[in-house]
């Protein structure tokens, strides 16, 4: 699961990655009242894959989900959003990565490897705040002033609550996954049989 | 002089996560044009050899190898997968994973398109290739249109686009029906007539892959190969039932009636062997008297009435269906794909509301229930257990339906412990669920259904791709469960199953009931058999051969001598 | 209980013959144009062509009629919203003030606004066509060597030829998993609470995830044994050759989406200003 910059791996993780991301937007997702913002659990499923597969993977699971998402279900692709589904994955895939380059060879965030205790979770959820905010709070707001001459404190007022809304999905789903898929992983070696 | 297309020499494989060798010292040779059938039971190395000629070892699956592994007379290690891939062509055994093409077409021309050929030469040669597995009549549909046998096709031809000189087959049968799995069998066989191709197939389905010939069985078992051999002398010397592979049902009917098998009977066709030196003693065997079992006279349980159901109201998926389920009956429900048998099962439990007609369980009208209330007195257990499985750890999983209904926490550790003893997993109940192996996992999914403490459990494929050993092991658990009172109800197209352990099997065909009757009785039925996509067992062919009738005798017979082999 | 969704339907129309590379073209430098201006005169001539080539398109009503409703409800709110948030935008962005009515407090309506929110909707209601063309009249195998075909790479691409094969796929395994887990008593609907709801997702989401990091194991298996990945080229069964409709096409589109540009910013604004 070393992200090799393009393998084959890589390349599939991103095409059902994407895919698993559409279906949950479209069954996954609670509406709130406001438009354009939802309670989204596949941000959830983004977050990790980023984790897992590394920046390139999450920054186009985001972009391509995103896009297909909006072309199947609506006819109409909302660019500001897409992208800022593609950066969140991207932030979320380099602090990640970072982390790990840092520690040597193992990041602090060992989903993959059955370690995922206080330490990786808090450090897990640091960076999705990070993500989150940038993505919804910056990206997301300012590209809809700049395409679509939005007005800014609803944009702004949108985006405060697409932050709050994806960090709390991501904090409460992403990191009930994360555990959960983390302690998959643990060895064999380590068990016994009790009577 | 044959030329060798896959030579092991002194091969051994250790996968890098592994403390032990997977593959000890192979020596095997094969050579042009030859058909080599690869048997062994779940975890003894055979897919992991199939892993090795393809080169997913230790390409994809990374591990060290040892002694030498040559393709096509070149040294493996010179080669990746792409390199390898021209050689040979590969046919797994998930439909659904290898197919990645939106298309037929797209998918048979993947290799091709990956080689940069152009678009006018690959229609060509996709068109070629789909003419040769007799489906270019599908090359526009969608993979979400086609069967589990057609999707293999599809995969076959993609195999043989790029012109590989040798095949090879893992697990092909694993996922098809005993139609689909006959036809394919077929099919591989004329591909091997009409070319000058090699073939390796790996698969424990035996008397299957058997009923077309092959020119050699290989017995794989702890990572080593334990016999090399043609298949009537393999069949004769009984190594296969000591390696837990099951034999041809007519010769394990030979053996109980106390024949002992010689290769030059021509064993492995029931068709065309030397019946002679057998005849008295199996007829004398199918007159012995038998052991009543119990017939299960009470009273109906759950109860179907004229239930109709159709997603729209112009295609009804099941039309007029009735039946009934007695108290600790075992009923099997079988039937093509898209036949209905998968509708009713929801319909039971209550996914969909049918369009008219009545479900009952003990006398009392199910329609005002919902899906929860149900799942208090009708388990369903899922084919996949990965479907199911939600917790990380065992003991959490099978307590998660108790946790949702507001048990109290003694109780439940009461309960869950106790449904843990039942399925044999107590002492891995603090065990994360993803170290269980695939039949524990299977058990672990009945046991969370289990704790609930249902009347009546469903289950849907219980023993699909499981070797014969994990197939009788699950099989025996689930009889210990109706011996306890349980009424089981199985979705299957495994005829094994329904003969050794069905008490009744309904039959579906489009919607509509066809057959509701012993599994012995419908077995020998031709025209129900090819509606529902079964074909005949052997057991049938030979009753008929020796003049036996009713032809079910010996297949009870045959049921009371086989569980009596094994208790 | 899955919502409809569109999809490509095999229909012989000049629309459905043009390369999948052109429509991509098509639909990308209008969606870039559409978002960009805010002449309001550029935008109108724009919608108006395509909904003409929607028309040649002959695609039926009944293909897309469904998503048609989603879009005005979301058009509608995003319109409320706006009007609520900021009544004054128009008036700011125009630099006039015609007050047609006051409504109460801080606000009321101007001309200025109608036509800011009319502009917004128009931008809106430009990209919806050539989007909706893009899916409706190009076979999804030609999404793949299109996106290809104009520069991105062949790898990216085919991801998005794996997401389009795999979604119904993974959909039918959400709904197998679902209904599992509702028959052990886990209950999605409104009727829990929110917290307890997604604790709940979570119980499908981990066989969910679990299932798909399988699936991409064995894909990927797949595309290495038939030697995906490993010419720094490939072709595509499906590409189709460009004709000379789609390089007018193309060029037509092309030329669109420069005059949009020059017009719109002719005058140094971005926004096309009647009231001065």
């Amino acid at each position: 699961m070393q992200s090799k910059s393009f393998s084959v791996k890589t390349v599939v993780a991103i095409g059902i990655g994407a895919a698993l991301f559409v279906v949950l937007a479209r069954f996954g997702s609670i509406p709130s009242p406001i438009p354009n913002t939802n309670i989204q659990t596949n941000y959830a499923i983004l977050a990790l894959f980023a984790v897992l597969y590394g920046p390139l993977a999450g920054l186009l699971i985001g972009l391509i989900g995103h896009t297909v998402t909006d072309l199947i279900s609506y006819g109409n692709p909302w660019f500001s959003w897409i992208i800022a589904s593609g950066v969140f994955g991207l932030i979320v895939g380099l602090l990640a990565r970072k982390l790990r380059i840092q520690k040597g060879q193992y990041s602090l965030i060992r989903i993959q490897d059955g370690e995922f205790g206080l330490k990786g979770i808090v450090l897990f959820n640091i960076i999705q705040i990070i993500a989150n905010v940038l993505s919804w709070l910056v990206v997301a707001p300012v590209l809809d002033i700049l395409i679509y001459a939005e007005p800014a404190n609803k944009v702004f007022t949108q985006g405060v609550l697409a932050t709050g809304a994806n960090i709390a999905t991501v904090a409460v789903l992403g990191t009930l996954i994360a555990i959960a898929y983390s302690k998959t992983r643990t060895k064999q070696g380590s068990l016994t049989r009790e009577e | 002089m044959r030329k060798p297309m896959i030579e092991f020499d002194q091969f051994t494989f250790q996968y890098r996560a592994q403390s032990e060798p997977t593959l000890r010292d192979i020596q095997l040779t094969i050579y042009e044009g030859e058909k080599v059938l690869i048997v062994g039971p779940s975890g003894s190395g055979k897919s992991t050899l199939a892993h090795c000629m393809n080169g997913l070892a230790p390409h994809f699956y990374p591990g060290e190898c040892s002694g030498v592994l040559k393709i096509g007379g070149v040294d493996s290690k010179k080669m990746g997968i792409a390199e390898l891939s021209d050689l040979i062509g590969t046919v797994m055994q998930d439909p659904d994973g290898q197919f990645v093409g939106l298309t037929v077409a797209e998918d048979i021309a993947f290799k091709l398109e990956n080689e940069g050929i152009v678009q006018a030469e690959m229609i060509r040669r996709v068109q070629e290739a789909a003419e040769e597995v007799e489906f270019a009549d599908f090359l526009a549909a969608s993979p979400q249109e086609l069967s589990g046998g057609q999707k293999q096709k599809t995969t076959l031809a993609g195999g043989l686009v790029g012109g590989a000189p040798i095949l090879l087959f893992d697990e092909p049968l694993a996922s098809l029906d005993p139609y689909s799995g006959r036809a394919t069998v077929e099919l591989i066989d004329r591909l091997h007539q009409n070319s000058a191709r090699t073939i390796v197939i790996i698969e424990h389905r035996l008397e299957e892959m058997l009923h077309r010939a092959v020119d050699r069985i290989i017995v794989v078992d702890e990572g080593r190969i334990i016999a090399d051999l043609p298949p009537d002398e393999l069949i004769a010397s009984g190594l296969l039932r000591e390696k837990g592979i099951r034999e041809p049902l007519h010769l394990s009917a030979i053996r109980y009636a106390g024949g002992s098998l010689s290769q030059e009977m021509n064993l492995q066709y029931v068709e065309r062997m030397n019946l002679e030196p057998y005849r008295d003693s199996l007829i004398q065997w199918s007159e012995t008297p038998m052991i009543e079992s119990p017939i299960s006279t009470s009273k109906p349980l759950l109860e179907l009435e004229n239930i109709t159901f159709g997603y729209d109201s112009t295609h009804p998926v099941l039309q007029e269906i009735s039946f009934q389920v007695s108290q600790g009956e075992v009923l099997c429900i079988a039937g093509r794909n898209g036949a209905g048998k998968s509708t009713i099962s929801r319909l039971i439990c209550g996914f969909h509301k049918p369009s008219s007609g009545s479900i009952t369980l003990n006398g009392r009208d199910l329609s005002g229930d919902s899906i929860r209330e149900r799942a208090d007195v009708i388990g369903f257990v899922m084919q996949n257990p990965n479907h199911m499985l939600s917790k990380p750890l065992l003991y959490d999983e099978v307590a998660s339906g108790l946790v949702h209904r507001g048990v109290p926490e003694n109780e439940i550790r009461e309960r869950v412990h106790e449904t843990l003893r039942v399925c044999g997993l107590y002492p891995f109940r603090s065990w994360p669920i993803a170290a269980l192996s695939y039949g524990q996992k299977k058990r672990a999914t009945i046991a969370s259904i289990l704790v609930l403490r249902p009347e009546i459990l469903i289950l849907d494929e219980p023993t699909a791709g499981q070797d014969y050993r994990h197939y009788h092991e699950m099989m025996t658990f689930l009889m210990e469960l109706n011996a306890q009172g349980m009424t089981l109800i199985m979705i299957t197209h495994d005829m094994h199953l329904m003969l050794e352990y069905g008490q009744r099997t309904i039959v579906l065909s489009e919607g509509r009931k066809i057959a509701d009757d012993t599994p012995a009785r419908i077995l020998g039925d031709a025209a129900i058999v090819e509606q529902a996509h079964l074909h005949e067992t052997s057991l049938h062919i030979l009753a008929r051969r020796l003049g036996i009738e009713p032809e079910e005798k010996i297949v009870s017979q045959f049921i009371q001598s086989d569980r009596r082999r094994v208790n | 209980m899955a919502p409809r969704l569109l999809s490509y339907s095999n229909i012989d129309s000049p629309v459905h013959r043009l390369s999948g590379v052109t429509k991509l073209l098509a639909f990308l430098l209008f969606s870039i144009a559409g978002m960009i201006s805010y002449d309001t005169r550029c935008l109108l001539a724009m919608l108006i062509l395509s909904l003409v080539v929607f028309y040649v398109s002959k695609v039926p009503f009944k293909q897309y009629s469904f998503v048609l409703y989603l879009i005005l409800i979301f058009a509608a709110i995003n319109q409320l919203a706006i009007f609520l948030f900021a009544p004054e935008q128009g008036v700011q962005i125009y630099g006039t003030r015609h007050e047609l009515l006051h409504v109460f407090g801080r606000y009321s309506i101007t001309s200025e606004q109608l036509f800011y929110q009319f502009n917004i909707l128009l931008k809106f209601a430009v990209i919806v066509p050539p989007a909706l063309l893009f899916l409706l009249a190009t076979e999804p195998s030609e999404f793949a060597s299109s996106l290809n075909r104009i520069g991105v790479s062949y790898k990216i691409a085919y991801a998005i030829s794996i997401t389009m094969r795999y979604i119904p796929d993974v959909q039918q395994e959400y709904v197998n998993i679902s209904i599992a887990a509702q028959a052990r008593g886990l209950d999605m609907s409104r009727k829990e609470k929110l917290g307890r709801r997604l604790k709940n997702m979570a119980g499908i989401l981990l066989p969910l995830v679990l299932a798909t990091l399988e699936r991409i194991e064995k894909v990927s298996a797949a595309l290495e044994l038939r030697g995906f990945g490993r010419k720094r080229k490939r072709t595509w069964y499906k590409s189709r050759p460009l004709t000379k409709t789609d390089g007018f096409v193309i060029a037509g589109a092309v030329l669109i989406a420069v005059a949009v540009l020059v017009i719109t910013f002719w005058d140094g604004a971005r926004f096309y200003n009647p009231f001065v």
